[in-house]
């Protein structure tokens, strides 16, 4: 098994809001191995995006902050190392990808500038080389004609190019470490296959760990290793991709698997549903977060929250039922 | 006119509840007998593009370019395709909310291509949308009661008393509590608020829903819930649905058939099952491919697309597809293709020379 790369260790990140603080993540503990792509899969709100900003220590200011665990990246600690120094990690060996390419380029600096931008201020070298060296990252990431498009602004590029150079600039350092949150949400499918084709090549490439956010189950499946399933600021269940298709152990799980429809489905089938909502942040319940929705729940699931046990050396649970 | 325009909204809308559908069998399903309620016609929707000093319209954008398309009552044809082929386009002008460039929309054996806004109105209870996006497309400022309440007042039916009791029952079918009445769309979830957007759509018993993507941003939980409202609501009032939406799994589940569009223009058409098992036209082929299938033990084989839509003010000559198709041969640069029924299966009509 490849060693680990990140190890978040019970990371807590709250909010403070006129209403009062909010806890997004609470306890929250996964590894992303060297090499590898870890999924965190989950719903609106359920954290995930959270998760990821907090290892880039982009919290929204001063609102958002780190309260508790360890992000421990090549065995240092992220939440507690100087600003200084997480500059110096940040674009060059953890990067991140946006879900929404229009908004994560910058409209009025052309392409080039935003991928040379990153090799200046992480690398030393010259202006000249930065060009040539952005004109290959473009070129390796399929856009048509690199020495064209380093002029041209982002408007002038279709969402799938965009979402091309986003990865281009993300990569220009060569991190190892790349954090991709819903990158091809906002894509079509036949975009999506190719950005998630090109993701997965330029991880071989470069042997770097992927952290793939996403809500969408067939993604995962497609590109994951590992995954981490979120839900409402803690993690229900993680193991690899096979424990968790192949045996979904939490509720909430096995009603996300079952309710998708699927292509070899009975059409106008009734779909399986989890009934009820996702319960707000500000009022999160004493015990078990899904309680509310589970078809399993029992007395003790609203007085305490259970605690995450093994279903097998890879694979983690947090239910009482689990076992039943 | 259609026929039975109501006078007053029947009672069967408010009547049933829809914890407990009943147990009616499926309408709508193919080779039913069935009286088409939507007839389309070689529909074009051509916007002016503006440009050079004096923007003056030189060229169009040819959003539809020449659609033909039947729904029958109880049916839900599930029109796919990527961002910028159309789709919605293609539902707004089928709602008239654009008057359509040329071609014809016979909805209940009427001509509704070019009807004025007065002479429109009596159809517009029958021909009702649900859009993507529940928070922009209900108004902010109004409360839950007062935006279902609108289309009531908009086509002078009933009372104050008799339209709160009918804005009632209609949370009661789509599964809100009674005291959303007084609250306002920002108080609810996204999957909330679209069953507010399902309440507003059904309230005057219309005979056609388009719905434009009306589960994407919905989180996959909640997607079923709504999906499965769909369904219910179409088998309990014998509803048409034309389902936009670019999730092909999601169009194959509810869809009793599915129209492929590429570049304003089908591309291929039939049963829903029958395009599944049996796409013929390489882009169908390509966009069932692309979709991830959530098994980890599934192996991916796949044929790239490779580039992007093209645009549609200047489409490639030929078959707009031949640029990105895997196995386009000459002819296809030159020739445009026609949609024609090459199979066993007539009512499964592809346009591709590869299949002349």
């Amino acid at each position: 098994m490849p060693e680990a790369l990140l190890e978040i260790q019970h990371l807590v990140t709250e909010f403070d809001t006129d209403e009062g603080v909010v806890r997004a993540i609470d306890d929250v503990s996964f590894t992303a191995r060297a090499g590898e792509t870890l999924g965190i899969v989950g719903e609106s709100g359920c954290g995930k995006s959270v998760t990821a900003l907090s290892i880039m220590r982009l919290l929204p200011q001063p609102m958002g902050k780190i309260v508790g665990g360890r992000i421990l990246f090549n065995g240092r600690d992220l939440t507690n190392l100087p600003l200084p120094e997480m500059e110096k990690i940040r674009g060059a060996q953890i990067s991140m990808v946006f879900q929404e390419p229009m908004t994560a380029l910058n409209p009025v600096h052309t392409i080039g500038r935003q991928i040379t931008e990153v090799l200046l201020l992480h690398k030393a070298i010259t202006a000249q080389q930065a060009i040539q060296e952005a004109v290959r990252i473009l070129d390796r990431v399929g856009i048509p004609s690199p020495d064209i498009r380093m002029g041209e602004y982002p408007h002038q590029l279709s969402g799938g190019m965009r979402q091309r150079v986003v990865i281009a600039i993300a990569l220009a350092c060569e991190p190892a470490l790349l954090i991709a949150d819903e990158p091809t949400t906002a894509l079509d499918v036949t975009i999506q296959a190719q950005i998630l084709e090109l993701i997965k090549e330029l991880q071989a490439d470069l042997g770097m760990s992927v952290i793939l956010i996403t809500h969408d189950l067939g993604v995962i499946a497609e590109t994951c290793d590992d995954v981490v399933v979120m839900y409402a600021g803690k993690v229900a269940e993680k193991g690899t991709v096979f424990d968790l298709f192949d045996h979904p152990s939490h509720p909430y799980t096995q009603g996300l698997l079952a309710s998708i429809p699927r292509l070899d489905t009975v059409p106008k089938a009734r779909l399986s549903v989890i009934d009820g909502m996702v319960p707000g942040l500000l009022d999160l319940p004493a015990g078990c977060r899904f309680e509310n929705r589970c078809p399993r729940r029992e007395p003790r699931c609203a007085l305490a929250t259970p605690p995450a046990e093994p279903v097998s050396p890879s694979h983690e649970v947090s239910c009482y039922r689990w076992a039943e | 006119m259609p026929d039975a325009l109501p006078e007053t909204i029947p009672a069967t809308v408010a009547e049933k509840n829809p914890e407990q559908p009943s147990a009616q069998q499926p309408k709508g399903h193919a080779g039913a007998d069935q009286t088409k309620l939507l007839k389309v016609r070689d529909l074009k929707m051509h916007f002016p593009v503006k440009a050079g000093i004096l923007l003056r319209a030189s060229k169009s954008n040819k959003a539809v370019d020449g659609v033909s398309f039947d729904i029958a009552a109880g049916e839900t044809l599930g029109l796919v395709g990527e961002s910028g082929c159309g789709k919605s386009t293609l539902g707004r002008a089928v709602a008239r909310l654009y008057e359509p460039t040329a071609g014809s929309i016979e909805f209940a054996g009427e001509n509704i291509a070019h009807l004025s806004a007065r002479a429109l109105k009596p159809y517009r209870q029958h021909i009702q949308m649900i859009f993507q996006d529940p928070m922009e497309s209900l108004n902010s400022r109004h409360t839950v009661g007062e935006i279902i309440e609108e289309p009531f007042i908009v086509q002078q039916l009933g009372d104050a008393a008799w339209r709160h009791k009918r804005v009632l029952e209609l949370l009661d079918i789509v599964g809100l509590p009674a005291r959303s009445l007084t609250r306002y769309p920002f108080e609810f979830s996204g999957g909330q608020r679209q069953r507010i957007g399902i309440a507003r759509s059904i309230a005057l018993n219309p005979r056609l829903i388009i719905c434009d993507e009306p589960v994407s941003a919905l989180d996959v939980s909640i997607q079923s819930q709504i999906l499965n409202l769909l369904i219910d609501l179409q088998q309990e009032f014998n509803l048409s649905y034309l389902f936009i939406a670019h999730d092909l799994a999601v169009v194959k589940h509810i869809s009793d058939r599915i129209a492929i569009m590429y570049l304003g223009k089908i591309v291929e058409t039939g049963a829903s099952e029958e395009i599944y098992r049996n796409a013929r036209h390489p882009y169908t082929q390509s966009l069932i491919a692309a979709i991830p299938i959530p098994d980890p033990h599934h192996k991916v084989q796949r044929q790239l697309l490779v580039g992007d839509v093209p645009s549609p003010i200047n489409p490639p000559s030929g078959c707009t597809f031949h640029p990105r198709c895997p196995q386009a041969v000459a002819r296809c640069k030159v020739d445009i293709p026609r949609l024609t029924a090459p199979l066993a299966d007539k009512t499964h009509l592809v346009s591709c020379h590869l299949l002349d």
